[in-house]
């Protein structure tokens, strides 16, 4: 297969960045869409050019380090990351458009790839139950029904990656805190702290430059974790009645 | 003959006690002392992250390190199947002693007794912790936790979260590790790679690390240092690891004096997706439990090969798991499995690409279950294997074909994860200790968690306790020496005016190991290996063409240095293959099988750790032997027919 690219290329957070072209031949279409650029960037170092740069690992849609915006779409069209995005799935002589994630929150570093720390900040405000380690109690102390627990697991399969920011016109990061507010908040584990963890985890949000929710759900459609936006609407509720509930113990 | 013997320092008393006489006896930093203590944690996963959190909690002050732009991408983050613990929660005659006895066996034979007995030992306290987090594992309708069983186990003691354990498990340790961050008590670097490691008086006392967007090289000073840093699976370019896994932080220790036990134990599992051409990067792995419904097979004929399968009648198929293992059928372990691909495939009857694959065929599951009822158990699966292939595995057969997986080699430790460096601790996969010659399923996050949480926070003190107040000053000559010579290296990469990619190189050396010290080992083929890898090595630094600048982020640069010390470990690694004369676990030697065609251990010469020293560039390493001893359980063949 062979595809014209128009691909992202920018030195670093300071400088200017632009489309360049580049020619992508000879794809066999069982390649993924980042073995593809493998086989562009290792023609562009056969020429003596700079290749290009972008974040991955995992390379089997769980770790949530790959981060491209293809055609527009975070992670391409469908569901998943773009690491499970494959060739097959464009037409031949395509031409095909790749940009980093676009967000104010995660300042880009260099071509595709972005700093998306705001994330782990945001984690460090209160995403968790704060135990120690030695003090728990045995782990079937406290039934959870199935029904909670698995409600709880459909929110915990975040992977943080952040195409939900870069698919929402104002850069909301909702879905990701929504999520983790979620998991924890079923549970009778994140009881204790719960309203203290929605507070400080949306005033991160805030903090770092994130935009607030006005339902276009585009969060929804680009999750490759299959993330629902109820979680938002929870998160929405909880978050005003731990703010008045905090509002009125600062008075008691 | 060696300057080193090497104490293992297994505490005195019977199996069952020793933990407990260690705990009571060990030294200990007071609280309010602990604050004057810096340390080093090289990884974020499982067992670096877990060690990280839990010496922030303690009130220690740790630096911790990652590649990765987040410690949340670690690549435990990858493990779908589960935990295995000793809760004994399904009644169904679990212990902690039968948890220890499978993997002794598992490991056939070749791993250290007192530390698998204490890794079943606090297993079950790993489950308590990480519900207390808020990991959502999979629960009965009754509200407690379910179980499932796994290979090697006649018990059901896994506990899982879908297929996403690794994931949910390392969400916890992150959670936990986040805490800390915004406590104060952990310093993170992501995106910076160890590059060396220091030693100062014969103690690790540091590192060196490159800032991987800014190029920046420093060195970090500390107390202790841990190396959480995984396996070395991508030495085989083509593994079920993430891209970035790498033996550097290792291999660069053993460079400085740390043993390196047992490199080559590596695991190759069964399930995975067939390669399907050279641009391929990743081999993905399909959990194992699609063996339970599915049928292995290949062609009688190798003339039958590029036949549509439905084509090939019953009587010209060989389903030579179910032919050669009566009694286990295609649920055989692991290791008996990939290499039972791999013959059929040398025999010229595999199928796809390559002739590289078997058929994993589902047609009889479905007549006798219905579509509906395999789409329930695996339908996951069968979308990720249409996704990659392209190919509805509920019309024509999967192909399959074994990948590497997980490596149960690494550096040396003794009781206390102490490798022979006073004050190198290693943890999760990057140490040797517990599996032995083979791991089995879902007993890596145990041990990630285990060493993280419970082992490594207990043992430390007793090496920081009568050390304090002697940590170096970061301007000493050692660190000094250290970051020229780091620099020197990378300076050596990029000046390189060469014609080939370092992804060529990568699959070069690759194609070498997976040949030779893979499924099937041969004295020829190991020193083959090995002097091919030398002239590889030899091409490597003359032609190998790094673009770009030290100064900003360069994938290319940092992927030139793995490179380079793939090639010179996997040299030690096939020697490590050679100077094993038995087959043992993964390690199968065809010189060394039984007229079956089944491995063929040696107790009487091999029960024991090969520790490999480093003797300088150009030297053959030098082994040291850690004998094992066995005082619990009877040495046993494992037999699967």
């Amino acid at each position: 297969m062979h595809f014209h690219l128009k691909i992202w290329r920018q030195e670093n957070s300071k400088s200017a960045g632009t489309f360049r072209d580049y020619e992508a031949k000879d794809i066999p279409e069982e390649a993924s869409f980042l073995e593809m650029l493998d086989i562009v960037n290792e023609d562009l170092v056969e020429k003596g050019e700079d290749p290009v740069a972008f974040d991955h690992d995992c390379r089997e849609g769980i770790c949530g380090m790959c981060s491209l915006t293809i055609n527009g779409i975070p992670h391409g069209q469908g569901r998943g990351t773009t690491c499970q995005l494959y060739m097959r799935k464009f037409s031949d002589g395509e031409t095909i458009y790749i940009e980093p994630f676009r967000v104010g929150a995660f300042p880009l570093v260099r071509d595709l790839v972005v700093d998306r720390s705001a994330f782990d900040r945001v984690m460090g405000s209160g995403g968790y139950t704060g135990v120690r380690c030695g003090g728990a109690q045995d782990a079937n102390d406290t039934p959870i029904a199935k029904p909670i627990a698995d409600y709880a697991m459909d929110a915990a399969a975040c992977i943080g990656c952040g195409a939900c920011a870069a698919a929402c016109p104002n850069s909301s990061a909702m879905l990701f805190v929504s999520a983790k507010i979620g998991q924890l908040g079923l549970l009778p584990q994140g009881e204790p702290g719960a309203g203290r963890r929605v507070r400080h985890m949306v005033a991160q949000m805030d903090e770092e430059g994130f935009g607030n929710c006005s339902n276009y759900y585009e969060c929804e459609a680009a999750c490759p974790a299959g993330i629902s936006v109820a979680f938002i609407a929870r998160m929405n509720r909880h978050f005003a009645l731990a703010s008045v509930r905090n509002a009125v113990e600062a008075t008691a | 003959m060696s300057t080193i013997t090497l104490d293992p320092k297994i505490p005195e008393g019977p199996l069952a006690d020793k933990w407990a006489n260690f705990l009571a006896s060990t030294k200990l930093v007071n609280p309010a002392n602990r604050r004057r203590y810096e340390i080093i944690v090289v990884g974020s996963g499982l067992a670096g992250g877990a060690a990280a959190a839990v010496l922030g909690e303690q009130g220690y002050n740790v630096k911790c390190f990652c590649y990765q732009d987040s410690p949340r991408r670690a690549h435990s983050i990858a493990a779908q199947g589960g935990i295995n613990a000793a809760k004994n929660y399904q009644n169904d005659g679990d212990s902690v002693y039968r948890l220890f006895y499978d993997t002794i066996k598992g490991g056939d034979f070749r791993s250290r007794e007192a530390n698998v007995y204490r890794l079943a030992q606090v297993s079950g306290a790993i489950i308590d912790q990480c519900v207390a987090q808020g990991v959502p594992f999979a629960r009965e309708y009754g509200g407690l936790l379910a179980n499932r069983s796994f290979g090697g186990a006649q018990v059901s003691r896994t506990f899982y979260a879908r297929g996403q354990t690794g994931q949910q498990l390392l969400l916890g340790v992150y959670s936990e590790l986040s805490a800390q961050i915004s406590a104060g008590t952990v310093k993170m670097f992501p995106r910076t790679e160890m590059l060396d490691l220091v030693v100062v008086d014969g103690h690790a006392k540091g590192i060196v690390v490159r800032n991987l967007v800014t190029g920046e090289i420093s060195a970090h000073a500390a107390d202790a240092v841990i190396l959480a840093t995984g396996g070395y699976g991508n030495v085989f370019y083509l593994s079920t690891n993430a891209s970035g896994c790498n033996v550097t932080a290792t291999y660069r220790a053993y460079r400085r004096g740390a043993l390196f036990a047992n490199p080559c134990y590596t695991q190759i599992h069964p399930t995975c997706i067939p390669v399907s051409g050279d641009y391929q990067s990743k081999l993905t792995l399909m959990s194992e439990s699609l063996r339970n419904d599915g049928r292995v097979w290949v062609p009688k004929r190798k003339e039958d090969c590029g036949k549509n399968p439905a084509d090939i009648p019953e009587d010209a198929r060989d389903y030579y798991l179910e032919r050669k293992y009566p009694s286990f059928g295609n649920l055989a372990p692991r290791d008996i499995s990939s290499r039972s691909a791999k013959e059929v495939c040398d025999e010229g009857r595999g199928v796809g690409p390559g002739g590289l694959g078997v058929y994993l065929d589902f047609a009889d599951a479905i007549k006798r279950l219905g579509e509906q009822t395999i789409r329930e158990r695996y339908g996951n699966l069968f979308e990720m294997y249409e996704n990659i292939t392209g190919e509805n595995a509920y019309k024509v057969p999967m192909r399959i074909f074994p990948a590497v997986h997980y490596t149960m080699g690494g550096l040396w430790v003794d009781y206390t994860l102490m490798s022979n460096v006073p004050g190198l601790f290693v943890l999760g996969e990057a140490n040797f200790s517990d599996h032995g010659a083979n791991r089995l399923g879902a007993s890596a996050l145990m041990q990630g968690l285990a060493d993280g949480y419970f082992v490594l926070p207990n043992t430390i003190s007793s090496y920081l306790a009568p050390i304090r107040g002697t940590r170096p000053d970061v301007n000493r000559p050692e660190f000094k020496a250290a970051v020229d010579e780091v620099r020197a290296r990378v300076s050596r990469l990029l000046a390189g005016k060469g014609k080939r990619s370092v992804a060529s190189f990568h699959r070069e050396i690759g194609h070498v190991l997976w040949a030779d010290c893979g499924m099937a080992r041969s004295k020829e083929g190991l020193e083959r290996a090995i002097k091919k890898l030398g002239e590889i090595r030899e091409e490597y630094w003359e032609n190998v063409r790094v673009l770009g600048g030290n100064e900003s982020l360069n994938q290319s640069l940092e992927r030139a240095g793995r490179v380079a010390d793939y090639i010179d470990f996997g040299q030690l690694m096939c020697l490590d293959a050679l100077s094993r004369n038995e087959s043992c676990g993964a390690h199968f030697r065809v010189d060394h099988q039984t007229e079956e065609g089944e491995a063929l251990r040696d107790d009487e010469n091999y029960s024991y750790v090969a520790a490999w020293k480093f003797t300088g560039d150009g030297n053959t390493p030098e082994v040291i032997k850690e004998p094992l001893h066995y005082e619990n359980v009877h040495l046993a063949t494992r037999s699967y027919k």
